[in-house]
Parts: C-alpha cells; sequence; structure tokens
C-alpha cells in the first residue's frame, strides 16, 4: 500500500464519468420542481423606466414573476466585492451597487432585470418574451483605454476609476531608472477572454416548507464561502438552515467562483413560491453573464545596464472590471498581478500602477491563473525584448538576471522559498534542442514557412493562502483549508475536504495521499466534497491550493488519527504510546511482534466496552470514535516556475499560425501523481494557446458582445496542436509539508507568452494577442513580404 | 405530437414526442439518460454526440420525431455486461477526461472513428475530433486514448 504518491495511478472518478454515470446540477431534476428563465438586458447601458411583467403573469404555467422590485422588496442583498483593495491615496476601491435583478440601471448585456418561473421551461421562455421593460438607452463605454474619459456610468464613480493602486518604491525605481544605460519599452494588451467551462453553469433552489431548510444545487467551486456570502450578505437564507450542494461540476477555472444572480435568484424564488425553482444556462447566458477575465493595457519599461543586468522595472496597467466588482475583481489585477510582474528575475527596484476601471462590458474575475498570466505575459515579452534589443541570446539573457538564492525576498511582495530555475530552464533547452533550432528554421524556410522560437521562464505564486497576509490586504475571509478523516468502525474511510473537484481528479490525488499515510487500500477510502452538510467549513478549491493547502489539511487530520491510534494500540498491545510505531497501516510495540492493523485499532476506538481479552481498549481519557479534523493555514504562498518553450511556423501566405513543437519543464515541488499533474499542464497550455492564437471576447461600439458564440468565438480544437513534451525538476515547497507547490494554472499563466514571442520571433514584428491569421498577414505585408502581399 | 418506436441502448422503447423535442432532450428528460450533455447552443461543442443507426450525431440538432424506427446508442449503452468498451478503458489509462463534462460526447465520436477508419493516423484523430470541444484536457490524453483504443479494437 505505500509508495502511492509519486505513482501514475488511474483515477477513481474515471468510471462514472465514462460511462454516462457523472452527475451534474443540470442532471439534477427534483420532484414538483419548476423552471426559471431570465430576462436580460439586450442593451449595454439603460435606464430601467418600467418593468411591466402583467401579461407574463397570465401566460400558460406561469407560476411567478420577479423583478428588481420584488428582490428590493423582500430585502435581498446584491452582489458583492469579497476581497477590496486600497487606492495608493488610501482611499478604499469604489464599488457600485450590484442588485440581483436589475432596478434603476442595466449596466452590460446580458445584465439581469426579471426572472420567469413556470412550470416547464418553455413556457418560462414564452412568457419571458412578454415582460415589458421599458428603457432609456445610454451610449456606453466598453473599451479599457477609454473608461477614465468616458461620462460616468455609476453614480459617484468619478471617471470610472474603481481604484488607483500603485506597489513598489517610485523613488527608489525613479533612481535606478536614471542610472540605466538602456531602458525598453512596451505596449500591451491583454486580451479578454472567457473561460467556457464545458459545463454551463446551472442552479436549482429547493426550499423546504416543512423544515425551513434551503438547499441550493449549484455548480460552484466553493459550496461553503457561497453558503457564508448568500447568507451574509445577500440575506436569502441563515447559514445553518442553508446547503449547498455542488455535485459533479464540468470545469469552472474560475468563472465557477462568485455567487451569481442565478443562485441567489432561484433560492429566493422557490422561498417565494414553496417549489424547487430550476435554471441552466444557454451557452449565449454563460458567454454574456459568467465573469469573464484579462482584459488590461499596459506600458511596461525595464532599466538596463550595458552587461544585460535588469536594474529596474516600471508597469502601469489599466484593468477593465466590466460593469461591477464581483468577489475576486479587485484583487486579480492588483495583488494576483503586480507583485508578479518580476518574474523569476532579481530586479532590485520596481513599481507598478493598476488603475480599475469600470464599463459597459460583463464583469471580469479570476480566470485561469487570474493577474498571474496578465504579469508572466508583461515580463516575459519585455524581457524577449530587451535580449533582442542588446544583442544577447534569449537564454543567457534570462540567466543573468534569475533569482539563484533561495529564500529570495523580491522588491515588491514575495518572499519566494525555493527554486532552482536554471535546473528547468538548461532541462527545457536540451528537451527542446534549442542548440538546432537555426537549422529547423532554415528547413520550414525552405518550405516557404516563417519559423520562430519563444520562451517563457515563469513563476507564480499559488497555495493560496496565508489568512494573516491576505487579511491585510483585503481578503474577507482568510484562505486556510479544512478536513476531516472519518474511520468508520468497519475500518475503512471517509475524508472530508473544504475543496472541490471541478476536474482536478481530487477523489485520486488526496485518496493516495491518505493511502499511503494510513495504510488503507486506495478503494476503501472516499474522498467526500462539494456539500455543506458533509464537512466542514472550507473556502473551495482555486489558486492553485488544493493540494498545499488543503492536501496538508488531510495530511494532519491523518497524523492526528495515528496519534490517537498510537495511545490506543499502547493500551491493546501492553506498551507505551512512545514506544509504538506505526508504519504501512500497523502499530507495532517497539521490540516485540506485537501489532494492530488501523482497522483494528479503529473498530476498537468504536468498542470503549469489553473487546476480546481486554476490558475496553480505550485508554482512560481518550474519547470514543477515530475522527479528527484539521484547519490548515498556510505560513506562505508557494511559488512553482518552470520554462516553456514554443515553436510555430507561420504560413506567409495566409498568415496562419501552427504551433508545431511545445515543451515544458515545470518545478512543482512534489508531485503525486504524475499523470494527473500532466494533464493539468496539457490543459493549461491549451488555454493559454487558446488566448494567444484563437480567443476574444469583443463588444462592438454599442456594447454588444459580437463573440457569444462557439460560431464567433474561436475556442482551441485537438487539431491545433502538437504533442507537448512535459517534464519536471523539483525543489520542495517549505511552505506545506507535502512539499507541493501546485500545477493547476501553470500551463495557462506560462503559454500566451511563449507563443507569442515564437509568433513575434517569426514575424519580426510586435502582434497582439490573438495572433490570428489576419493580423499576422497584415503584419507580414506591413514588414514588405512578397508573399503576403501577392 | 408524434409516437416515435426506436430502440435505445438495445431497448425498445415507444414515446409520445412533441415535434419540436430534440433528440438531446428526449434522451435526458424523457429516458432519464443524462450521460448525453447539452454544452451549447450551436451544435458546435459535441458534448451531446450519441449514435443513430451507428453513426455518430450531435444529438442537440437531430429532431426526435425523426428517429422513429432507429436504433440510438448513448454513452450509457456502451459498456457490455459491466465491461467498459476499449475506448472507455484507454481514455482512463491515457487520462483523457478530467472534469467528464464532454467525455460521453468525445468517446462517441472516437468510437465511430474507429468504425470509419481502423488505425487512423494522429492528425486523422486530431481532425475527427475537431467537432468536440473539451476545455479541461488540451486534447493529449484523449489523442492518445484513442490511439491506444485503435490497436485494440
Amino acid at each position: 500500500m505505500a509508495n502511492l504518491v509519486g505513482a501514475r495511478l488511474e483515477r477513481k472518478e474515471d468510471k462514472k464519468f465514462l460511462t454516462g454515470k457523472g452527475r451534474y446540477t443540470a442532471d439534477i431534476n427534483l420532484p414538483n420542481q419548476s423552471y426559471a428563465y431570465f430576462v436580460r438586458s439586450p442593451h449595454a447601458r439603460a435606464k430601467i423606466t418600467k418593468v411591466d411583467h402583467s401579461k407574463a403573469m397570465k401566460a400558460p404555467g406561469v407560476i411567478d414573476v420577479f423583478t428588481g422590485d420584488s428582490v428590493a422588496l423582500d430585502k435581498i442583498g446584491g452582489l458583492i466585492c469579497g476581497w477590496k483593495i486600497v487606492s495608493h491615496d488610501g482611499k478604499d476601491m469604489k464599488c457600485p451597487p450590484h442588485p440581483v435583478l436589475a432596478k434603476d440601471s442595466v449596466n452590460f448585456v446580458g445584465d439581469h432585470v426579471a426572472v420567469v418561473v413556470a412550470e416547464t421551461l418553455e413556457q418560462a421562455k414564452n412568457a419571458a418574451e412578454l415582460v415589458n421593460v421599458s428603457y432609456k438607452v445610454q451610449k456606453a463605454v466598453t473599451k479599457t483605454e477609454d473608461a477614465t474619459s468616458f461620462e460616468t456610468i455609476h453614480e459617484g464613480i468619478d471617471n470610472n476609476l474603481s481604484f488607483d493602486f500603485l506597489l513598489g518604491d517610485k523613488g527608489k525605481t525613479d533612481e535606478a531608472f536614471s542610472k540605466a544605460d538602456k531602458i525598453v519599452k512596451l505596449d500591451i494588451i491583454n486580451n479578454r477572454l472567457i473561460p467556457n467551462a464545458m459545463e454551463p453553469r446551472a442552479a436549482i433552489g429547493d426550499y423546504n416548507t416543512s423544515s425551513d431548510e434551503l438547499t441550493l444545487y449549484t455548480a460552484s467551486q466553493n459550496p461553503h464561502l457561497d453558503r457564508l456570502i448568500m447568507s451574509a450578505f445577500n440575506a436569502v437564507h441563515p447559514e445553518h438552515k442553508f446547503r449547498i450542494v455542488s455535485p459533479d461540476v464540468g470545469g469552472g477555472f474560475g468563472s465557477k467562483i462568485n455567487v451569481y444572480a442565478e443562485d441567489v435568484v432561484v433560492s429566493y424564488a422557490s422561498k417565494k413560491i414553496g417549489r424547487p425553482v430550476k435554471w441552466v444556462a444557454e451557452r449565449s447566458e454563460s458567454f454574456m453573464s459568467d465573469n469573464h477575465g484579462r482584459d488590461h493595457v499596459t506600458h511596461a519599461q525595464l532599466a538596463l545596464k550595458n552587461d544585460g543586468k535588469i536594474i529596474g522595472m516600471k508597469v502601469d496597467t489599466i484593468a477593465n472590471l466590466g460593469a461591477y466588482s464581483l468577489v475576486l475583481a479587485a484583487v486579480t489585477p492588483t495583488y494576483l498581478y503586480a507583485p508578479l510582474i518580476l518574474g523569476i528575475y532579481d530586479i532590485p527596484a520596481a513599481c507598478c500602477t493598476v488603475k480599475g476601471v469600470y464599463t459597459n462590458t460583463a464583469p471580469t474575475d479570476a480566470y485561469r491563473g487570474a493577474g498571474r498570466p496578465e504579469a508572466t505575459y508583461v515580463i516575459e515579452r519585455i524581457v524577449t525584448k530587451a535580449a533582442k534589443e542588446i544583442g544577447m541570446d534569449q537564454a543567457e539573457f534570462r540567466k543573468k538576471n534569475f533569482i539563484t538564492k533561495f529564500p529570495h525576498q523580491q522588491c515588491l511582495v514575495h518572499n519566494i522559498d525555493s527554486g532552482d530555475y536554471n535546473a528547468h530552464l538548461d532541462k527545457a533547452l536540451e528537451l527542446a534542442d534549442y542548440k538546432n533550432f537555426e537549422n529547423r528554421r532554415s528547413q520550414s524556410a525552405k518550405k516557404g514557412k516563417l519559423r520562430g522560437i519563444g520562451f517563457s521562464t515563469y513563476f507564480e505564486a499559488c497555495g493560496v493562502a496565508p489568512s494573516a497576509v491576505v487579511m491585510s490586504i483585503g481578503a474577507g475571509v482568510g484562505l486556510w483549508e479544512s478536513a476531516e478523516v472519518r474511520f468508520n468502525p468497519t475500518g475503512n474511510v471517509s475524508v472530508f475536504t473544504g475543496t472541490h473537484s471541478h476536474g482536478q481528479s481530487h477523489d485520486t490525488t488526496f485518496a493516495q495521499i491518505v493511502g499511503d499515510k494510513l495504510g488503507v487500500a486506495i478503494e476503501n477510502i472516499d474522498i467526500v466534497h462539494g456539500d455543506t452538510d458533509k464537512g466542514p467549513f472550507g473556502m473551495g478549491t482555486y489558486g492553485s491550493r488544493s493540494l498545499a493547502v488543503g492536501g496538508t489539511a488531510i495530511v494532519n487530520a491523518c497524523d492526528k488519527i495515528i496519534a490517537k491510534g498510537k495511545k490506543v494500540a499502547a493500551k491493546m498491545l501492553e506498551g507505551k504510546p512512545e514506544d509504538i510505531d506505526f508504519k504501512a497501516g500497523e502499530f507495532i510495540l517497539k521490540n516485540s511482534n506485537k501489532k494492530k492493523t488501523i482497522g483494528e485499532i479503529a473498530f476498537a476506538c468504536y468498542l470503549p466496552g469489553t473487546f476480546g481479552d481486554v476490558k475496553s481498549p480505550l485508554p482512560e481519557g481518550v474519547e470514543p470514535g477515530l475522527i479528527e479534523t484539521s484547519f490548515f493555514d498556510p505560513s506562505n504562498f508557494s511559488f512553482p516556475s518552470g520554462s516553456h518553450i514554443c515553436e510555430v511556423e507561420v504560413d506567409e501566405e495566409t498568415g496562419e499560425t501552427k504551433l508545431v513543437k511545445y515543451t515544458v519543464v515545470d518545478d512543482f515541488g512534489t508531485v503525486i501523481n504524475p499523470m494527473i499533474v500532466e494533464g493539468q499542464v496539457y490543459g493549461g497550455v491549451a488555454q493559454g494557446v487558446g488566448q494567444a492564437l484563437y480567443e476574444n471576447a469583443h463588444y462592438d461600439e454599442s456594447g454588444q458582445l459580437t463573440s457569444a458564440s462557439y460560431m464567433d468565438y474561436t475556442m482551441p480544437r485537438a487539431d491545433n496542436f502538437p504533442q507537448i513534451t512535459i517534464d519536471y525538476t523539483c525543489t520542495p515547497a517549505t511552505s506545506n509539508p507535502i512539499g507541493a507547490k501546485g500545477c493547476g494554472e501553470a500551463g495557462t499563466i506560462a503559454a500566451p507568452a511563449a507563443v507569442m514571442n515564437a509568433v513575434i520571433d517569426a514575424v519580426g514584428s510586435d502582434i497582439s494577442m490573438p495572433a490570428t491569421s489576419e493580423k499576422v498577414w497584415n503584419a507580414l505585408k506591413k514588414n514588405g513580404s512578397k508573399k503576403a502581399a501577392a | 405530437m408524434a409516437v416515435i418506436n426506436l430502440k435505445v441502448n438495445g431497448k425498445k422503447i415507444s414515446k409520445e414526442v412533441p415535434d419540436n423535442v430534440i433528440l438531446s432532450d428526449f434522451l435526458r428528460n424523457l429516458l432519464n439518460l443524462t450521460g448525453t450533455h447539452v454544452g451549447c447552443d450551436t451544435s458546435q461543442c459535441g458534448a451531446c454526440v450519441v449514435h443513430l443507426n451507428g453513426n455518430s450525431v450531435k444529438s442537440c440538432t437531430t429532431l426526435a420525431a425523426d428517429c422513429d424506427g432507429s436504433e440510438i446508442t448513448t454513452i450509457e449503452g456502451l459498456a457490455k455486461n459491466g465491461k467498459m468498451h476499449p475506448m472507455q478503458e484507454a481514455f482512463k489509462k491515457h487520462h483523457g477526461l478530467q472534469c467528464g463534462f464532454c467525455t460521453p460526447g468525445m468517446v462517441m465520436s472516437a468510437v465511430d472513428l474507429l468504425q470509419k477508419k481502423k488505425n487512423p493516423s494522429e492528425q486523422e484523430i486530431r481532425d475527427w475530433l475537431e467537432g468536440n470541444l473539451c476545455r479541461c484536457t488540451g486534447y493529449q490524453g484523449i489523442v492518445a486514448a484513442v490511439k491506444d483504443a485503435a490497436s485494440k479494437m
């Protein structure tokens, strides 16, 4: 049973998914269920002058219609920003009211105005057509760079500026820049993305009129947090009478962190009508109303000495928050972004400003990587440009500036505990056959293709997060994690975790850890998550935290089980607890052949009376049962890092970019299941490639989302990728006993820069993401390509 | 309204369905076969792929009423006597799934590929699966699974 950790075990959860037995929220149907359909704003910005739902109320099958007036009357609270940022002048960020159903104004296309609840979905949809909303349409602003000069869209928020954030020592940075031999400048747009988990969001409110208990089934990454927010802020139902169940969740990528209007409204509606109310998003609703990601406009500068040493960095960013501020909307482009602009380089002075602005677009929030992909894109693009401008090889330039001693206190925020950046870059250079790249470039040229190579030597801060640190910078909650390890009398084990799997393979990874730790067969371990009624309060899954934080809570709970087991074993084996060793599921009395299995001990713990020859197996003062709980709060973030090397071929005649070679060497610290980790990296890279080459959320001048279907928003597909090569180096994290650093977001963090550096290398001039054929072709034409012009 | 008679996963079914009901809704809502998923409104994502008379189709753009007299296999009907199909086994072995939402459509589509072409090249696998979106895996495990299944079927 030992050595499960590190093994490429097939997943415990796979069989149900492969045989059609997965159970997602939309698969749940409750007796006497009704259906909700939302009336959404067709306008990007308008005043609501009247909502007339009298006709809809009379339509066949309609049970009720709720509007902004209904929720206001019943004092249902608005949606919240959960992590508030302070501007450089000490003022709190400004958050506009965000009612779950709009009352006076709408601020993006898709904003919720009313909900129709009917006997069937078709009846709800048909009646929604009859809700007559009178709008006074206003001019809308959608572009990030236009926001501060546009008229005020939320009363009292001048210049549409939520916050003006500054990190770093401006004076010291100016001084460094005054000593520079060369200053490299770069303007960057980080394109807006739509997360697109394959399972559209869904929610079913189920109020029990007899017990006064409310159950919400919802596709969420963090059901406990949802319940807290919906109890404390939305005033939907008291926490102790409120259960949230997130069954199988079909991908999240950050888009299922937020409490959404639909969650609140179906819960509220169920209470109002005394029946279950079900809502399942259509994909177009997901495009319009899931939180979007990225959307930055940035000017970056790097100060260099002639020998290639970086001595300072300045970054100025405008981040588009969209129409409102969601739960992590403000922390994403500030504390999750600004400290990361330094990358893995020893930069002695830096400052970063971020203006968070409101526009008439869908609200943005965390999307896989959340701030860190944006930061990595800035540093890895400008470092590449700097190497080129001073005529140094880009690998050498990076190595010259790498941090090499750990722990390393960066000049902005992070204290990086461990890493070996040369090790992963060297390995990647070898695997990618960097030294023969120019030969491959010539071979591609013979086929009429322009070949380019791009690097991204990234790091990130994850394993979120030390509660005291995050709460000191505005987080509304601590980011510890919980676990309960419950030995059942028959010897199998139920493990409750406050994290939640939406594809991350927790059923397998956590069972591997528990199996090794307790010596229990993996098939006798059940990982339980996603139900507030089952396990203790936990913070959920995001920020590559589940293993580093949640896994550690599990390990600690297992240690408590073993400690108690030793006491019981000592009594049963007639020795002292300190003379009991625990190994591979057996408690052994030192210098004897006397032992008990953990199963025997567990059974004994539930039998405080006579047991065999022993009067009671429980020593005095030891309580019956074998259940232990642990809450783990990490001492620091964890800092995975790695090197990605990408090669592309560009067709000069069509501008089409093809990914032809992609190499990854990551340092994730301790890896529990390499197969699962590689899956996270393949998928993460694919999303990063998607941002670089295909994906783009686009609003037109009037604020219509013109990329609101899979026919308009280009998702990466199977035929867009070559085989990706993955390898590892390992410096264990010191902030948790597992040594895990986190792997869930790394691919998405690193890939956009690697791909775009390769495209720019091939084309010979700057191109913004996504590098569509049209953009590349136009750039080639501008650069004088005869083939492109032909 | 029309009465349709068809075989679903080998079982004879006779049901009255409204003319506008699509096959995915018929399977999910009337037969409770919720393994067939719906991930988009535009027939792009492929989560809803089932076999209609042996060929893969997107059940979200097939009218149930048009399936009168046909044989349908969904993901629930792929395993035989409790033993998973070689394609299902291969997906498990090669980590061809994470959240599992696209998986039923992906597997049904991949099975049809191997019916039509015994030993497809990697490029042929990737081209065939172009109509099935996966947001989790980056397709690498899926492609490896299909290759492996091809060697065993």
